[in-house]
This record gives C-alpha cells, structure tokens and sequence, in this order.
C-alpha cells in the first residue's frame, strides 16, 4: 500500500522536477534519491508485515500479502540497480529526462498493483498502469523512425490485446457475477461453465500478449529493437516480471482448481515459446536483437512456474525475475556503452576492457544457466516446480535440449570478446564508478546463484 | 574439514594467480604441492572401507548441502589430481605462456571443479562442480589453443553441456522421489532411485548415463574428443584426458551403478557392446593417425573403452581394477603428452612422417618414450599391467552371456593397442634421424617431471599394494 502510493507521489514530484531542475545531470541525481526513497518504502513493509494476515485494502480489492510485499522490494532494488546504470543513458535519449523517471515510477506504481491486486478491475488498472507509460517510453527517441514503430506498434498491438483482457473478464463476470478473484467458487464444480473458460482463454491471450509468449510474441523483437536501448533494458526485465506475477496470482490463485483445462495449453505456449525464441536468436546478427528473442526464450522458462500450480513455481517467479532481470540489465548496460551491436562491435572487447568482458561473461553465463550464477537457480526452481507437478517431465527435458541451444548464441558474444580480434569501440567512457556498479549486480548474480535462498526471505 | 582444502586451497590459488601476472607460475606449483601433501593425508587416513566425510548447511530451500565425502575410489582420484597437476606445472616451469595469470588461474579453477567432482556427496554439488570444472577448460582451449581452437572447443563445450542438462533432469526427478521432502544427498537419491519401478529407472538410466559418456567419452559420443586432445596446449589436455575423463568413469560408479540398479542390470550388456565396438573402433583410427596427438586421443578412447565395460560388469575383481586402472591410465597418459609436447617444441611438428632417429638426437627422451609407451599397452612389471589384468579378470568373470565374446574382441583391442602404440615408438625414435630444431635432450625441469611418472609406473607396476588397499572398499560400498 504505502508503496503503491509511494510510486505514485514519487513519480509526479519527478515531473514537477522537470520543470524547475534544468541540468540534467541534477534530474539524474533527483530520480537516483526517488528509487532509492522507494526501495526504502517497500524494505520498511516487508519489515512491518505480518507473515499471517495479508492486508486487505479499498473494498477487499487488493489483497497485499508478504509474496507481493518482498517481491516489490526485489523489483524496487532491480530497478534502483537500473537507474544507477543506466541513469546517464536515459539521459542520453532526449530532453525530457524528468518524465522518464516519472514514467518509470508510474510503471512500478502499476507493477505493485499487479502484484496485490484481488480484483479483475484492479488487474485492468495495474496492466494499463504498466503498460501505456511503455508505449510512450518506447516512442522516446523522437528523431528515430525505429522507435516511433516501435511505439506505435507496441500501442496498437497493446490495446487489441487490452480488449482481449476486458473481453475475458467479461466473460468472466457473466459466468461467476463477481470480480473478486477468491471469489471464483463455482467453477469448482463438475459442470464447468462455457463462458468461463472462454474467459479464461481470452484473458490466458493477453498475458501472454504481455509477457511475449510465443504466438503472440511478433512485437517483441520489434519494439526491443526499436525503442531506446536504455528503456528497453528496463521493459524487457523488470516490467516483464511484474507481468509474469500479475499472471502467477490469477492463474494459480484464482484458475489454480481448474489447472487441468488450461495446463496443457500452457505447456504447449511453453514449448513453443522456448523453440521459437532460441531458434531463431541462433540467426541473428546484432546483439540487441539477439537479447529481443533471448528475452522471449527466458519467458519461456517464465512461462513453467505459471504451468505447474505448486508453490515452488510461486519461489521460481522470484529467483527467476531477479536472475533475469540482473542479468539482462547488465547485459544492456554494457552493450549501451559500445557503438556497434552487431557482435563484430564485441571484437576484441576484453583486450580493450578485460573488467568488462568479465562482467559480460558473467552475466551470459547466468543467462545460459551455468552453476554458481543466478541463472542456474533459477532455472533450476522452476524446472523443480514443473517435475514436482508430473507429467510434464518431456517438456522439462525439452527445456533443457533449448537451454543448450541457448549456450551457442550467447558464447557467440563471450567468443567475440576473448577469442577473436578486433577493436572494440566505445561509444562512451567507461568510468569507475560504471565498473563498480557492473561489479556490484556481477556479485549479486553469482550470490544469487550461491544461496538463493537469501533471495526468497520466509517465502 | 581437511577435504574442503582440497577445493579450497587451488580456487583461492587461481583467483590469486589471475592478479598476480609474474607469479602465477610460483603460486600454480606451490599450491599444487600443497593439495598433494593434503591428498597424501588424507589417503593414509583412508584404509579399506573407512571414510571422510564433512559437511555445512548450503540452500535449505532445496534439500541440499555442502557435504564433502572421501572413500578409498574418491581419495585416490584426488591422489591423481594431486599427482599430475604439479607434473604439468613442473614440465611446463621453463616454458613462457601469454597472459599467464590467467592461464594458470584458470588451470588451477579446473583443478578445484574436477577435486569438487570427486568428493561431493551431495547431488546439486556434483552437478554444480562438474560444471565449474568445464567452464575454465573451455576458456584454456579457446584463448591458448590451436588453430581451429575456436570451433572445436565450442563443440566440445556444447556437447558436454547437453550431456550435463540430461543428468539435471535426472537429479530433480530423483531429488524429489525422496519420502522426507526434497533431498540431494547421495544417500537419499541412492535410496530413492533403487525403490523406483523398473520402467523409471530405465529412462533416468539414460539421462544420467549419457551424460557420463559423453565425459568419458564412450563410442559413439566421443567424436568432440580428437579434436579437441588435438587443439588443446598440452596442459589443458592432460587435465582433459588424464583428469576430466576420470570425471566420466567417476560419475559411473558412483551416481550410476547404484542409483538406478535395475536399469544397469538390464542395459549392461548393451554399454558393454558399446564399449567394446569403441575398443576396436578407436584402436583401428589409432593405427591409421599420423598425427601424435591424435593417436594418443583415439587410444585413450581406446582406453577408457575396457573402463566403461568392467564397470557394467557387476563383478568385485573388475571394480578394484577400473579404480587402480583410472589411476594407471592417467598416470600414463600425462606422460605421453609431456612428451608428445616436447616432441612438437623440439621438432616443430607431430607429424610422425617427419620424424625420426630421436634415439640418436635425444636418448633419455627415448628412454621415456619407451617405458610410457609399454606402460600404454599394458606389459608386465608397468602399472598399466596391473589395471587391465584385473579389468580382464572382471569382464571374464561377470554374469553376462556374452562375457567371453566381450573378453576376445576387448583382447583384441589391446593386440591393436602394440600394434599402434610399438609403431609409433618406432616411427619416431628409430629410422631415419631428423634433426632437431631447437633444444636439446630433456631439460631439468622435464626430467623431474618424466621421472616422477616413469617412477610411479616402474613403483606401481612392481608393488601395486597400496592402491590395491586404497580402494580396497569400493567395489564393496559401490554395489549394495
């Protein structure tokens, strides 16, 4: 609660700061105490909740349990890391450097209700919350015809699948005559009510809509691609997570007694999630879009916790979340500093700077899933969480054969740094204080993948 | 808590060796040292059946910990480690490497992975260690290799990766069967796989046994092998093929034979037909080589094929020999490719058409060409005798119908294995002398190397006794 109306206050003292800070730099320094205020906000409630009862808000319609509460803090800290990264990039984008902090915080403003929410309309407002700060986020660079497509795109491909979500919960309302997602009772008896599950189909779309699931995945490359490098780090990542446990809770909260009519629909956009996104990352040529499908490949290592309803998926959405989300973002912040994403551009790297292709490599590792980085447990959770449910062990097995896949385009980047020839260049100065900040989310990637369970509190 | 110094002391070496440029080669061969005289205590601890064991709290979330277990087989495995890696760091302390902070930090990671291999008694462990040794391997080909380094090396790295996400499955799978919640104790997951129905173990068989052969490398998963023996600097090959390999038979016997029982009884003379087609298969592309490394690689496949059969063979006699033979043949095989290195230093190439009269140029070199080369085919009085007697013994005396067709067509690799072995020893220390075109006879440095592994075999090969009593309680502990 109070971080909801933390993010919200935080985000429009953030615009106000644009009209009377002029300096950029100062903005940068202005939105660094805003996420920093705000990761306090969300540390200070995970540190009063009480483990048994869940507080209950505006009409029972959030329901902000100690899940929702300690996973805000992990987003709040991720993005924290992001804006102390990535804060000079997002100045780089253009001149409007306040709203995009604000932005950003609206966007978490929606991710805290995504996360708490006990109502479809809270659901609603949450996704649009999260969502339409993104289209404009997407559209920043002006200037560049990429990102307006990328925007524009991301837009209309957005509303339509809004409409497929309003549709569901819809449907929805008509077959159970409530909103309330605890409230779905009915539909634990025999005869199942046909409006319901088309519901249920609709409103399954539009998540995987949100969270580029194969085969509503087509924007993602594009709109990744697209948009400024800085904010895609932060789409791609953190807003990604939030989606996937705004699908975590109604599917196994709300849908959880009904699994076996929806799973192997899951499971099939699982498997076909995996095989397209790292297929078709082997061919590309330039990293950035490379990182676009790989991000649709890790959803859909995502996409396990929400096909096995047990509560190691629910720990699996945390693990996973972070360790993606560190990993990715790093990734980003280095290729941002370099002038050509094409993998040539990583020629050479570590010869020219050996701190940074180890920070690099660490972060691919973990991307790939090798032991002692947060990647490897990650992915271990939530294949645990699927042989826990049964019958899915083929895909399990399956999703291993693709995570080997995955090894070949991510070594392509760590072959080009160490082994072949080349001058990387640089499009920025890589300062200390840059080789620091690497250096901090490399050791909380391998601390991730050490003890874990540091990550999960008393989840 | 001694066994954790076993990891402990080369992973925090390595990391101090990638900051210290000069002395890296000073810290590789002291820290070395030091894990052999920890491997020299705690193997004298070890009589038959006793063991070590410790353990600290790791992920309680997933049933595991960090426990660390010494038996006869795991205590004379880090033996060999401790044995050959100051080998390597001895033969190679007069040669220059580029960047050789990280090339011995690396070489020192991969120690501490492959010792983690051998000792963990935890699962996750296991599958965590057997991976950590990987990854620095995989930057030693890459960065300090040969020419086609980049390609094979990365083949190398994806085949043993697919392998190695197999044997995850397996592990979760069986972590969880255990009644109690989640658990990867080896104990656990033995008891947990051997209660499972016939038709489950039969699949994890698979997925866990392929993973092992690709390691070892068992025909026909051995095809990223040649090449990458080939392109490796020799350092990296002998930890590949002298240590990682052991890593493949290791895995075998510990987390194979015992956890999916009836599987293995069922499968085992399909791996032993396997084998045993590696045998003869790898010892004819040996005979064709021309190339000394490449020999030497198809006749370790060669080797490691009589390993892989005796370990399905379910017999006591074949067991106590694989874990003698494992120690032998790495033993061995460091020494062939010490000298197969200073060969190619000395005479710029390894090719044996272009080589000739070294017992002429290089007499003492010769001299331990020779004792290697009978170690390989396992003559009397060398260790190597010793091991395959008694894998021989082992595959005549197993259950299996087949055992005598196993036992010819397993002899005849050996009548291949003079046949390659005695040809190469005449193609390039008799004929037609070619000089020399740098160097001299052996070095220093080389001839303590050379002279600790003739010693070990001559010692070995005429009083086997201790690694007989070593590993005395294996076979007993490793098949319930």
């Amino acid at each position: 609660m109070k971080a909801i109306i933390a993010a919200t206050l935080l985000g429009v003292i953030m615009m106000f700061t644009g009209l009377f800070v002029k300096d950029k730099k100062q903005v940068v320094s202005v939105a660094i105490i805003a996420f920093l205020a705000l990761l306090g906000i969300t540390v200070w409630e995970v540190a009063e909740a009480s483990a048994t009862a869940p507080a209950m808000l505006f009409n029972n319609m959030l329901r902000i349990d100690s899940y929702a509460l300690w996973f805000n803090m992990m987003m709040a800290g991720c993005t924290f890391l992001y804006v102390l990264l990535m804060g000079k990039d997002v100045m780089r984008v253009g001149n409007h450097v306040a709203e995009y902090f604000a932005l950003i915080l609206f966007i978490l403003c929606g991710i805290f209700l995504l996360t708490g929410y006990n109502n479809l309309l809270m659901l609603f407002l949450g996704i649009e919350i999260m969502s339409i700060p993104q289209y404009i986020l997407a559209g920043a660079d002006r200037r560049n015809l990429k990102s307006n497509e990328a925007s524009l795109k991301y837009f209309l491909m957005g509303a339509f699948t809004t409409g497929l979500l309003l549709m569901g919960i819809t449907l929805l309302y008509g077959a159970t005559g409530s909103f309330y997602i605890t409230d779905f009772t009915f539909l634990r008896t025999e005869s199942l009510n046909p409006l319901a599950l088309a519901g249920i189909l609709f409103i399954l779309v539009s998540f995987a809509f949100k969270v580029s699931a194969v085969p509503v995945h087509m924007w993602t490359p594009d709109v990744y691609d697209g948009s400024p490098t800085a904010f895609t780090a932060f789409m791609s990542t953190i807003v990604k997570a939030g989606a996937f446990v705004g699908f975590l809770r109604l599917f196994h909260i709300a849908f959880g007694s009904l699994s076996e009519h929806w799973m192997m629909i899951v499971a099939l956009i699982t498997a076909a999630t995996l095989l397209v996104g790292n297929v078709t990352a082997v061919f590309q040529q330039s990293v950035k879009r490379m990182l676009a499908y790989s991000s649709i490949a890790q959803a859909g290592f995502m996409l396990f916790a929400i096909a096995a309803v047990n509560a190691s998926a629910w720990q699996g959405m945390i693990i996973y979340g972070v360790a993606y989300s560190l990993a990715t973002i790093g990734m980003f912040s280095v290729l941002i500093k370099l002038k050509d994403y094409t993998y040539d551009g990583f020629n050479g790297l570590a010869k020219k700077q050996p701190a940074l292709a180890f920070f690099t490599t660490i972060f691919l590792l973990s991307l790939a899933g090798i032991p002692l980085t947060g990647g490897f447990m990650a992915k271990y959770f939530v294949l645990n969480a699927a042989v826990q449910q049964g019958d899915m062990l083929w895909l399990v097995i399956f999703a291993l054969l693709m995570a080997a896949i995955s090894v070949y385009y991510y070594f392509r980047v760590i072959i080009a740094m160490y082994f072949k020839q080349g001058e990387a260049e640089m499009a920025v100065e890589v300062n200390s204080s840059d080789k620091i900040l690497l250096g901090i989310t490399c050791a909380l990637v391998i601390l991730l993948g050490a003890a874990p369970h540091l990550f999960l509190g008393s989840i | 808590m001694i066994l954790i110094l076993l990891i402990l002391i080369p992973l925090v070496a390595g990391i101090i060796s990638m900051f210290a440029k000069g002395a890296a080669k000073g810290i590789a061969l002291f820290s070395s040292l030091a894990t052999l005289a920890v491997a020299i205590l705690i193997s004298t601890d070890i009589h038959s059946g006793a063991q070590i064991s410790w353990s600290m709290p790791w992920i309680p979330t997933l049933g595991s910990e960090i426990s660390l277990l010494a038996d006869g087989m795991s205590a004379m495995l880090c033996l060999l480690v401790g044995i050959v890696m100051p080998v390597i760091f001895i033969t190679n302390s007069d040669k220059e490497v580029e960047n050789q902070g990280s090339f011995y930090g690396l070489m020192l990671l991969s120690q501490a992975g492959i010792t983690g291999v051998f000792l963990a008694s935890d699962a996750l462990l296991f599958y965590f260690f057997w991976e950590l040794a990987l990854v620095p391997v995989y930057f030693l080909c890459s960065i300090w290799g040969g020419e086609k380094r980049i390609a094979v090396t990365f083949k190398f790295f994806v085949y043993t990766f697919v392998g190695s996400v197999m044997l995850l499955a397996a592990l979760i799978y069986l972590s969880l069967q255990n009644p109690g919640g989640n658990s990867f104790a080896w104990n656990n997951i033995v008891r947990a796989g051997a209660s499972l129905p016939a038709d489950q173990q039969q699949w994890l068989f698979w997925l866990i046994f392929i993973a092992f052969a690709i390691k070892m490398p068992m025909f026909p998963f051995h095809t990223w092998q040649p090449d990458t023996y080939e392109q490796s600097p020799t350092p990296v090959t002998i930890i590949l093929s002298a240590l990682m390999v052991k890593m493949g038979v290791f895995g075998v016997v510990r987390w194979l034979l015992p956890v999916v029982p009836e599987a293995v009884a069922f499968w085992s003379d399909t791996v032993i037909t396997l084998s045993v087609i590696g045998i003869v298969y790898a010892s004819l592309l040996a005979i064709v080589q021309t190339d000394l490394k490449r020999l030497v690689a198809y006749s370790s496949i060669a080797h490691m094929g009589l390993m892989s059969a005796t370990a399905f063979s379910d017999t006591n006699v074949g067991m106590h020999g694989l874990m003698v033979q494992m120690f032998n043949h790495g033993i061995n095989i460091a020494g062939m490719w010490v000298i197969i290195s200073m060969v190619e230093q000395r005479w710029g190439t390894r090719n044996m058409k272009e080589l000739g009269g070294m017992a002429s140029t290089a007499p003492l070199m010769t001299i331990a060409l020779v004792v290697i080369a009978l170690a390989n085919i396992a003559l009397p009085l060398t260790n190597g005798f010793v091991g395959e007697f008694m894998l021989f013994n082992g595959l005549f005396v197993s259950g299996s119908q087949y055992h005598i067709v196993f036992m010819v067509i397993a002899g005849l690799g050996i009548i291949l294995g003079a046949v390659y072995t005695l040809n190469m020893v005449q193609r390039t220390a008799y004929g037609e002398t070619v000089a020399m075109k740098t160097g001299g006879d052996l070095a220093a440095s080389e001839y303590i190397g050379l002279a600790i592994i003739i010693g070990l075999i001559i010692l070995l090969g005429v009083y086997p006794a201790p690694l007989l009593q070593l590993t005395a309680g294996v076979s007993g502990l490793m098949m319930p």
